[in-house]
């Protein structure tokens, strides 16, 4: 199943790559661009490994192999009053914002060095010195914490904006509608961008939509302005997501954003029907003729700005740092027992006076 | 000293911690141009404007999930449930967001925010709006609760509560936010984990918390006039942190206790207490630690029987005479 594209709700046809914000980029930061995508998909695939391997690592495993543009493009217009905030479908955000591939991998081996001390796991990344407010577990659970970081920047005079990130599935939830009517009610600089990869879960949009069209249009209903394109195409996702940022900082007016993308693996490694509710054929497809990572090697080469070797020493980098990173993670301690009761309240973490008045945990 | 009411309390100490920090805003149903569904929030809005005091649409999990994410950059949003019976259809951003959040990120992520709200039954509303949520959501580590009593406790609750770093909430009651009791003019604040002794006895232990509070402060009354029997009452004050120390000393010296609780009983706060006495205390121990809880169903409507599902006072009085 492959959605087409639908742009009659865009502005005007200008050339993505002509956009001003994608002509302000250097040869190295489209560069740039195309090592976070190296990076994320071969920390993925290296996780992925060690997750089949059954020793290390538990619960669910989130793979957004096959969506890396959507969060290198978007993470990349960021500026310091930018804040983000994702469903569970995170690794590839947490990436592009900076966050390392040892403190991530040594998340997921649940380790003390891990970016949460091993207490979040694969859905929990967080890195506020980054902006980056989580790695959000629950479908749509992320989406009015979206309206309230927008609402703090507003009310401290802040020029940014929040970009808030939802799968495809996460629209049928309730709280989903309710923040877009407030972001819109309230005037919030928030960006809800939609990463459409055509299913929630094992249920396709034909069987969890009853208007199947377009899933951004809905946000017509509150008087909220949208998008929707393709994300295979890097230049195109910074010039459409730039409008709707630039929307939040200087108007104070969210925007939803439809960026149809597609995942290849399933919605978690665990999902032992990822071939059964899509073709193989479909899958191949998408590897073959939509794959961000190979677009735009392709596009930088008919620049001038990679070649092939570049483009191979680069990978064999990412390769080498995920590996680096799987041996950090096997070779960090693990949170000691007496770890368990850490992080669970401010007061008591820092034994302030509030934190030693009563009872706060029930054990014996 | 002045006699006001626990609403006015309420009012005074949202009023003094908007005044005292920038950061505090008050977000809820109703809050600012309605002047508070119940009153607390009255005149706010009128003095602090737009920006500090905001209705909200009827959305209780975007309006609370939105105080949650403000409070990530430092925002200290006080969060009004017109009842906390609403707060299952918040239960995701209650629960998940302001409850696990600092934990997930390694503590990275600090979350100071107050939710509150009535959280009572006996208002003949029915079974909806009559829900008593303190036990349930006391169960989740990472969020505090309390429940304040009397208009100097909800006081000086509200302004620690504000202050603190990390989630609490504030369990008010309908029933009690026309009662007066004097309050200090002069600021003070009460420590969230610290009992207090309301009235102080030797024959028997009534624990209690909320307006269960008032209810054993009466029957303590009777029990000393018609029976002879000088009970203690201790009021929790504050559920999680529970102080439960000033819960032992009391048995100790009493070696009886009945735990009056508006809870239903099943995994009931006085559960948790009375698995503290016996685990702790039970040594001291002369009678069966007791409960007096909300009779087991769903609120009822019909207004005279609700009464009697509450803790009533002959069903305090009469269970303590029981191991009296």
């Amino acid at each position: 199943m492959h959605c087409d594209v639908n742009t009659m709700n865009t502005p005007a046809t200008i050339r993505a790559s002509q956009a001003d914000v994608n002509l302000r980029l250097t040869a190295e930061e489209k560069i740039g661009l195309l090592r976070q995508m190296l990076r994320i998909r071969r920390f993925e695939l290296a996780a992925l490994k060690h997750y089949q391997a059954g020793i290390h690592m538990g619960g669910f495993l989130h793979l957004c192999t096959g969506q890396e543009s959507v969060a290198v493009a978007t993470v990349s217009l960021c500026g310091e009053n930018d804040h983000i905030v994702a469903g569970y479908r995170t690794h590839g955000q947490a990436l592009a914002v900076g966050m390392t591939m040892n403190e991530c991998m040594a998340e997921l081996f649940g380790k003390a060095t891990g970016c949460s001390k091993g207490k979040g796991g694969s859905m929990h990344f967080f890195a506020p010195d980054k902006n980056y407010w989580g790695g959000h577990g629950i479908v749509a659970g992320q989406t009015p914490l979206g309206l309230g970081l927008a609402f703090a920047l507003k009310y401290r005079s802040a020029k940014g904006c929040c970009l808030c990130f939802l799968g495809d599935g996460a629209i049928n939830q309730g709280v989903y509608h309710e923040s877009l009517n407030m972001a819109a009610l309230w005037n919030l600089p928030v960006v809800y961008i939609i990463e459409n990869n055509h299913y929630s879960m094992g249920t396709s949009i034909e069987r969890s939509s009853a208007f199947k069209e377009c899933l951004a249009a809905r946000a017509e209903a509150y008087g909220i302005d949208w998008d929707r394109f393709s994300g295979e195409d890097i230049y195109e996702v910074r010039a459409r997501t730039w409008a709707a940022m630039e929307r939040a900082r200087n108007e104070l007016r969210p925007t939803v954003l439809q960026i149809d993308t597609y995942r290849y693996y399933g919605h978690s490694v665990a999902d032992a029907n990822a071939k059964k509710y899509r073709s193989p054929k479909e899958i191949e497809e998408y590897r073959r003729q939509h794959d961000p990572l190979m677009l735009w090697q392709r596009r930088l080469s008919e620049e001038g700005v990679v070649n092939d070797e570049q483009v191979e020493a680069f990978d064999a980098e990412a390769k080498t740092e995920a590996a680096e990173a799987v041996r950090f993670a096997e070779t960090s301690p693990l949170p000691e027992p007496e770890d368990i009761f850490r992080d669970v309240y401010y007061e008591v973490d820092r034994q302030t006076q509030a934190g030693r008045a009563g009872t706060f945990f029930f054990n014996d | 000293m002045a006699a006001i009411t626990y609403r006015k309390a309420l009012n005074d100490a949202l009023a003094e911690e908007l005044a005292h920090d920038e950061n505090v805003v008050i977000i809820g149903e109703e809050v600012a141009e309605y002047n508070g569904a119940y009153k607390v929030t009255e005149g706010l809005w009128k003095r602090f404007g737009d920006k500090r005091v905001l209705d909200t649409p009827i959305s209780e999990a975007a309006f609370v999930g939105l105080g949650v994410g403000a409070s990530m950059l430092g925002i200290r949003p006080v969060i009004e449930l017109m009842f906390w019976s609403f707060a299952f259809v918040a239960y995701d951003q209650i629960v998940n967001n302001a409850g696990c959040i600092r934990y997930m990120s390694g503590g990275l992520v600090n979350l100071p925010l107050v939710i509150r709200g009535p959280a009572n039954a006996g208002t003949n509303v029915g079974a909806t709006h009559s829900h008593m949520p303190e036990s349930i959501l006391a169960s989740n580590p990472g969020v505090k609760v309390v429940c304040p009593a009397t208009a100097y406790d909800a006081k000086g609750l509200m302004k620690t509560a504000i202050r603190d770093n990390d989630p609490v909430f504030v369990m008010e009651n309908t029933l009690l936010y026309g009662e007066t009791w004097e309050v200090p003019e002069e600021e003070y604040l009460i420590p969230l984990g610290v009992a207090d002794v309301k009235r102080e006895g030797s024959d028997l232990s009534l624990i209690a918390h909320g307006r269960a509070v008032i209810t054993s402060l009466q029957a303590a009354d009777i029990l000393a006039r018609e029976h002879n029997i000088d009970a203690e009452v201790v009021d929790l004050r504050s559920i999680r942190p529970l102080d439960e120390e000033a819960i032992l000393q009391s048995v100790r010296k009493t070696h009886r206790a009945v735990l009056v609780d508006e809870n239903k009983p099943f995994c009931a706060v006085s559960a948790q207490i009375a698995t503290t006495i016996q685990g702790k205390a039970f040594d001291d121990l002369d009678a069966p630690v007791m409960r007096v809880c909300s009779l087991d169903t769903p609120a009822i409507y019909s207004p005279p029987l609700e009464k009697l599902q509450l803790p009533t006072l002959e069903r305090v009085v009469e269970k303590a005479l029981s191991i009296a």
